[in-house]
């Protein structure tokens, strides 16, 4: 059931040049989306409050000094955005170029897509350019952190901890381009307070973060998505009713994901729910 | 909350650091020995996260490093999940998480320094202490410019203790402490060794430096102060609003905001409670003006804060003074002390019904948490990471309530405008920039120091004062942030500095002969800011990596392409960036390529 929210107010705002309505309260993403506009996003998760960090989704707003974030901004009454003006577009090529000159991006989905929309060239850095290249970390037997594949989005640390799970096993340690994820002291999540829900697998954008299983998989080239099939059930270990989303490959099951709009979970799951389907 | 420790035990030396700051512990369930009895039912001791800062200050100050078994037992007190406090312990570059020896050398590399020889220096530490890292490190600017080249050793033990050095060899830093030959444990120069102008006429904001001893309550009576609190209690709140709008104050950290307008925000929200930020994380390369102020003046603060918080109605602000300024510290907890003990602060100042106190936080060596929102963080115990805006301090700040947030200059200001009126105080300067400005003068001059000019003076006049050496071949303007010029003609006020398309930033006015290689200068600039960005968001965390490496292929062979690509890059980040850190990474770079033509 979802709750009833207040009646809100809608306000005008102009889109390219192109008149919106939408609620009070939404942000610019919204309103793209309500427009039918792509303005792409890495770090904005459809659970969890913008940290507005990729700065992918820049735009223009008419009497801003700087560009505005469009996942984090809320629409203001008679607000005019660009989200494809030059200084908007060159804003996300140079991100796009810094992130793929320093990040593994080949699992992040629509990445290679809109490095070519935006003309991107990571490789113009040169050959000598600082990355965070590093062995994945395979410390459990349930999910593999590869952080050579880490944007920095803090997704997976909002979900661990006060946005959702409320385990607080990783945060941001280090700084500039040092930060990174980490437990305290770096130690191996087994010794963490990881209670390996895996929901900061769930939310991760570039596959940093992704299960044994498909890390195996992959390893050894064998996973491929076109030959899977997604069956939401619900799961059977407790009265929750929780939502599971199982990835089927050669009548295997490969991965647990679950729905985003399943209004008890929002997407997230236990470790038995997540992890425990060995039995099938 | 549900905390998962990992039970490393803390030394003795480290409980007993803790328990100093956060008095012993009340219950086994908050790290106190468990009894039997405990163990029948759970107790949650009260969450206190903004302590985690001091109480890591605590360990660090007392044995040097923090082990696991500190952090563990710090986050027992303070109901901290480990992770984060690994995360906030990291991110401050005084604190350290590895052993290290009790005493450490801090070698300032930063500009001023850079122009006055710190390279040598640097190879002649190298050479007697062993490569960086353990018991020296390199240091961004520590505000010592006046006295470039400088360095800071700081001494962890019961009583920990500091020793600046400047002008430093490289050779006597090795000496224990207390016989360095510079006079006795800890001596340095007075504050107003920094003000070649001290005890002239004329001077508004530095008239007690060198004057007045800063330890003395009643000597800061006998020359006017609290003459201005007592005139803004007869004025009431709005009064001295009215008073500083009308006077056209505007913030000296930088961004040049109206305080009036700041102070009306937040004194209007209806949220309560209020909070007033002393923003003294003073960090930006070449600028001392805060230090010199709250070392040689610290009443001046007291009184400018109480002032502010009565305006804006705060019953508790928070004076965040940086790691680096441990003689700043002493004497503003002396200063604050006396005001409580003579109640001019706590409860019912001046039998006037009105209670403010003020809590002073260290900072711990990060120059983002001068960004007004990065220090909210940096005192709830969080990574001093920048907030986007909106909304604005004024509405949501410190602990998500409004906030009133101000430099030091700013608030001092805020003494003569209600001693003599605004009108008196707007008489001064120019009319877009009102009253007098501090400038640190630094690098290739006679005399350098901090000065006091009225707005309007340019930059020949000040340097007239200062007495430029050798040839001169470009000042930079506003530190890191800000720009390089070479017209000395051009107005020192916030206009006129817009409009020469520079900045007044800070106040910064660093001279460079022509002796000093640009390159060199340009590179530090790139590396400060590579080390300094938090790491939040991709433009500044990457972008500054980048200018960096393409300035060093640029200092061996010019590159058209690596031209272009800065220039991507610095758009990027003054477009895209969260903060006023990454938007301006790239402006002393952009300027010395256009104007000064170092790549040609």
């Amino acid at each position: 059931m979802i709750p009833l929210q207040p009646p809100r107010r809608l306000v005008d705002v102009q889109i390219d040049g192109e008149t919106v309505r939408v609620p009070e309260g939404s942000t610019i993403l919204d309103a793209c989306q309500a427009a039918g506009k792509d303005v792409p996003t890495l770090c904005y998760g459809d659970t969890l409050t913008p940290k507005n960090a990729c700065r992918v989704c820049v735009v223009e707003v008419e009497g801003s000094r700087t560009l505005a974030p469009a996942c984090s901004r809320k629409v203001e009454a008679g607000m005019t955005v660009g989200t494809d003006t030059e200084r908007a577009r060159h804003s996300r090529k140079v991100v796009l170029e810094l992130l793929g000159s320093s990040v593994d991006l080949s699992t992040t989905p629509r990445a290679a897509g809109w490095i070519e929309e935006y003309g991107a060239e990571p490789g113009r850095f040169g050959d000598d350019a600082a990355t965070v290249e590093q062995p994945a970390k395979v410390d459990n037997e349930l999910y593999v952190r590869d952080y050579s594949k880490c944007i920095m989005c803090y997704k997976c640390v909002d979900a661990c901890g006060d946005q959702w799970q409320n385990s607080f096993a990783i945060a941001v340690a280090g700084r500039g381009f040092d930060s990174h994820i980490s437990t305290e002291f770096d130690a191996p999540l087994t010794d963490s307070a990881c209670v390996y829900c895996g929901n900061c697998v769930e939310v991760c954008p570039t596959g940093a973060l992704s299960f044994k299983s498909e890390f195996d998989m992959r390893a050894a080239g064998t996973w491929d998505e076109s030959r899977q099939t997604q069956t939401t059930t619900i799961c059977s270990y407790c009265g929750v009713g929780c939502n599971l989303t199982l990835h089927v490959q050669d009548n295997k099951i490969v991965k647990v994901s679950s729905p985003h709009d399943n209004p008890v979970t929002k997407g997230n799951l236990c470790v038995k729910g997540r992890f425990g389907y060995g039995y099938v | 909350m549900d905390l998962r420790f990992r039970d490393a035990q803390p030394s003795a030396e480290e409980r007993a650091a803790v328990d100093a700051l956060l008095g012993p512990p009340a219950t086994g369930w908050e790290g106190g020995a468990r009894t039997e009895a405990e163990l029948r039912y759970a107790a949650r001791p009260e969450p206190a996260r903004d302590l985690l800062l001091p109480a890591l200050h605590a360990v660090n100050d007392r044995v040097g490093w923090i082990s696991e078994g500190a952090l563990d037992y710090i986050c027992r007190r303070l109901t901290v999940p480990p992770a984060e406090a690994y995360g906030v312990a990291s991110f401050y570059s005084l604190l350290s998480l590895k052993p290290r020896p009790a005493r450490v050398l801090h070698l300032c590399t930063d500009l001023a320094c850079q122009a006055r020889g710190a390279e040598d220096v640097r190879k002649r530490v190298e050479a007697r202490l062993g490569p960086a890292g353990s018991s020296w490190q390199p240091s961004p600017c520590l505000g010592l410019c006046e006295r470039a080249p400088a360095a800071l050793a700081i001494e962890a033990g019961e009583t920990p203790s500091t020793q600046v050095y400047g002008p430093v060899q490289g050779d006597e830093v090795t000496v224990p402490h207390g016989s360095n030959g510079h006079g006795p444990a800890g001596w340095e120069p007075p504050a107003e060794a920094a003000v070649p102008q001290a005890g002239r006429d004329g001077l508004v904001l530095l008239k007690r430096i060198g004057v007045v001893d800063p330890a003395g309550l009643d000597a800061y009576r006998a020359t006017g102060g609290y003459a201005a609190l007592r005139r803004a209690f007869q004025l009431g709140p709005a009064g001295v609003i009215r008073e500083v709008l009308e006077s056209g104050l505007v913030g000296r950290g930088g961004a040049a905001f109206p305080t009036g307008r700041k102070w009306d925000a937040t004194a209007r929200q209806p949220d309560h409670p209020h909070y007033l930020v002393c923003n003294a994380d003073e960090s930006e390369p070449g600028t001392f003006k805060d230090r010199v102020i709250m070392e040689g003046d610290p009443y001046a603060l007291v009184e400018a804060m109480t002032i502010a918080a009565y305006a804006t109605g705060c019953a508790k602000g928070y004076l965040y003074v940086r790691g680096e300024y441990p003689r700043a510290v002493r004497r503003l907890e002396h200063a604050m002390a006396t005001a409580r003990s003579r109640g001019l602060l706590g409860a019912d100042i001046l039998g006037q019904g009105f209670s403010f106190d003020i809590e002073l936080r260290r900072g711990a060596g990060a120059y983002i948490c001068g960004e007004e929102t990065a220090i909210f963080n940096s005192i709830e115990g969080f990574r001093g990471e920048p907030r986007s805006k909106p909304p604005f301090p004024v509405e949501k700040g410190l602990f998500g309530k409004p906030t009133v947030v101000n430099n030091v200059e700013t608030l001092v200001n805020v003494l003569p405008i209600l001693e003599h009126g605004a009108q008196a105080y707007a008489a001064v300067g120019t009319e877009g920039s009102t009253g007098t400005k501090l400038f640190c003068v630094s690098g290739s001059v006679d005399r350098p120091g901090i000065y006091e000019l009225p707005f309007g003076a340019t930059l020949r006049e000040l340097l007239d004062l200062a007495r430029p050496a050798g040839t001169l071949k470009a000042v930079l303007l506003g530190g890191a942030a800000g720009a390089f010029v070479t017209d000395l003609d051009v107005p020192l006020t916030f206009e006129g500095t817009r409009a020469a398309g520079a900045t007044l930033g800070s106040g910064v006015v660093l001279v460079l002969d022509d002796t000093v290689d640009l390159k060199h200068i340009l590179l530090r600039i790139a590396e400060f800011f590579r080390d300094e960005s938090c790491g939040q968001c991709v433009p500044c965390r990457v972008g500054t990596v980048r200018q960096e490496e393409a300035l060093h292929r640029l200092s061996e062979r010019v590159d058209e392409s690596d031209l272009l690509l800065l220039r991507e890059v610095g758009r990027t980040m003054r477009d895209a960036s969260i903060c006023g850190l990454g938007q301006t990474a790239w402006n002393a770079v952009e300027s010395a390529i256009d104007r000064l033509g170092v790549y040609k």
